[in-house]
């Protein structure tokens, strides 16, 4: 029996009953269904405002962080009065001032496989709006060993891609494509590499355009298709997914049989919060940068940040080298030399310590949370980005 | 000549290029093209032992190479080549 809508339900809905495709009985339908958003980002904004705007009766958020200034470029449901509080309550307050006929439920948690099953129970889809790669493996196995539809999205800079898995029985998963993750440091992240702020805005709102069709039982599921959009390009490509039959966890014989430990599985911490440090072997402080150049000691500076990042803050006397480049002209520096690399906040220069060091050098270190680090304790006058 | 198109995060290895002309009969020879004009995508695409690496997902037109012949499908000069990445998302930053 599907619940009935009240007069004021009727009217809040209309533009949604005047559509054949959706009319009084898909209402209900929305009203009846239950979506849970893996993390409320960049992703999970658009996501969480337009299915409680549409009228999903019972919407869940996991995020486990706290709204942060350098979110609000992309994260909408946020805004300056909730900085500081916690992403699932902003996201909670401002969709229920969009629409308070809604259950909304929180789980300030991080999504882990000890609580997923617990937290995912109630929940007839799932929407992966996860930033890092251990999370979206485990929610993708997660709504295979528990059958629930997954919708997919991912960014980069002005890209994204977005897909149906696990909606039926020909329903490839996130597997399928992507066996298996990346190793750590090959693929950067949106902290390092940046992302366009309205992107999120587009992917996300796909998966809730995917997610709404799945509950209405109308159109073309994404399911067994990739969207490849750029925003740069303005193009939207298809490719075409098929289930592989020797998936690790939707396969014929599958091996994964429940969760395990992703981070490990993906040889990487769950968060996008990346960190800056090669060991304390590798590492030098910004401070004691500092006093060994105000010493007069002959440190070879190396920013391994791309061009434009210059014009945001610099080092004098740091001579550029973008990591993407550092492999082609390492002739330019001299294994002697005592050097010390850099980036924004470290990932990038201990990727570039990596190179230099399997390349044979030796006297290389690692400025230790970059040049961020740098301006939070040796020169204020630089911005913070 | 097949081209290949790049994704954005491998671009910063191939002097920002998006689409790169390949020569090659099959797709093999195509990859083997790409990595001559640029060496620095070497680690990114192939294992220390050669082999292309299994995050790296290579589609012809629409379809994956894996339900095609692999690396030994062969190529017209119209084909578009396709690297598909793993992107994770982000937050932060």
């Amino acid at each position: 029996m599907l619940p009935t809508l009240s007069h004021d339900e009727i009217l809040r809905y209309s533009r949604h009953l005047l559509i054949p495709e959706v009319g009084l009985e898909g209402q209900q339908k929305l009203k009846a269904a239950s979506v849970l958003v893996i993390g409320t980002g960049g992703l999970g904004s658009p996501v969480a405002l337009y299915l409680a705007a549409a009228g999903i009766g019972r919407i869940g958020l996991v995020d486990y962080d706290v709204v942060d200034f350098s979110n609000l470029q992309r994260q909408v449901i946020h805004g300056e009065s909730t900085l500081g509080k916690l992403k699932v309550e902003s996201a909670r307050q401002r969709m229920l001032d969009i629409n308070p006929d809604i259950q909304v439920d929180v789980y300030n948690e991080m999504f882990t496989s000890e609580n997923a099953f617990r937290i995912a129970d109630p929940y007839d889809i799932i929407i992966d709006g996860t930033d890092n790669f251990p999370t979206r493996y485990l929610t993708n196995d997660l709504c295979v060993l528990t059958g629930k539809p997954n919708v997919y999205g991912s960014i980069y800079r002005f890209d994204g891609q977005a897909s149906v898995f696990n909606a039926g029985d020909d329903s490839p998963c996130y597997r399928c494509l992507f066996p298996e993750p990346p190793p750590p440091g090959l693929v950067p992240s949106c902290a390092e590499g940046g992302v366009l702020g309205i992107l999120p805005g587009t992917i996300g709102t796909i998966q809730a355009t995917e997610a709404i069709k799945l509950i209405l039982g109308i159109g073309e599921s994404l399911s067994g298709k990739l969207l490849l959009y750029s925003a740069l390009d303005m193009s939207f490509d298809f490719v075409k997914l098929r289930k592989n039959p020797n998936c690790k966890v939707c396969g014929e014989h599958p091996e994964v049989t429940t969760l395990i430990d992703y981070e490990q599985f993906c040889g990487m911490p769950a968060n996008d919060h990346d960190s800056g440090s090669a060991g304390d072997e590798w590492d030098i402080s910004a401070t004691e940068l500092k006093a060994r150049l105000d010493a007069g000691d002959a440190l070879h500076l190396i920013d391994v940040r791309e061009p434009h990042e210059l014009a945001i803050s610099r080092i004098p006397g740091a001579d550029l080298i973008p990591l993407g480049q550092l492999a082609a002209r390492m002739h330019e520096l001299n294994s002697a030399d005592e050097i010390v690399l850099f980036c924004k906040i470290g990932t990038r220069s201990v990727r570039a310590l990596e190179v230099l060091a399997s390349a044979g050098f030796r006297k290389i270190k690692n400025l230790d949370g970059g040049i961020n680090a740098w301006a939070e304790e040796v020169d204020p006058s630089l911005p913070i980005y | 000549m097949p081209v290949l198109k790049l994704p954005t995060p491998l671009r910063p290895y191939a002097d920002g290029q998006s689409a790169i002309e390949v020569q090659g009969q099959n797709i093999a020879e195509a990859l083997n093209d790409l990595i001559r004009q640029y060496p620095s995508l070497q680690k990114h695409l192939f294992s220390d032992a050669g082999t292309l690496r299994p995050f790296v997902n290579l589609f012809l037109g629409e379809e994956d190479v894996r339900h095609m012949q692999g690396v030994e499908t062969e190529l017209k000069a119209d084909d578009v080549l396709r690297i598909i990445p793993s992107i994770a998302g982000g937050i932060n930053g």
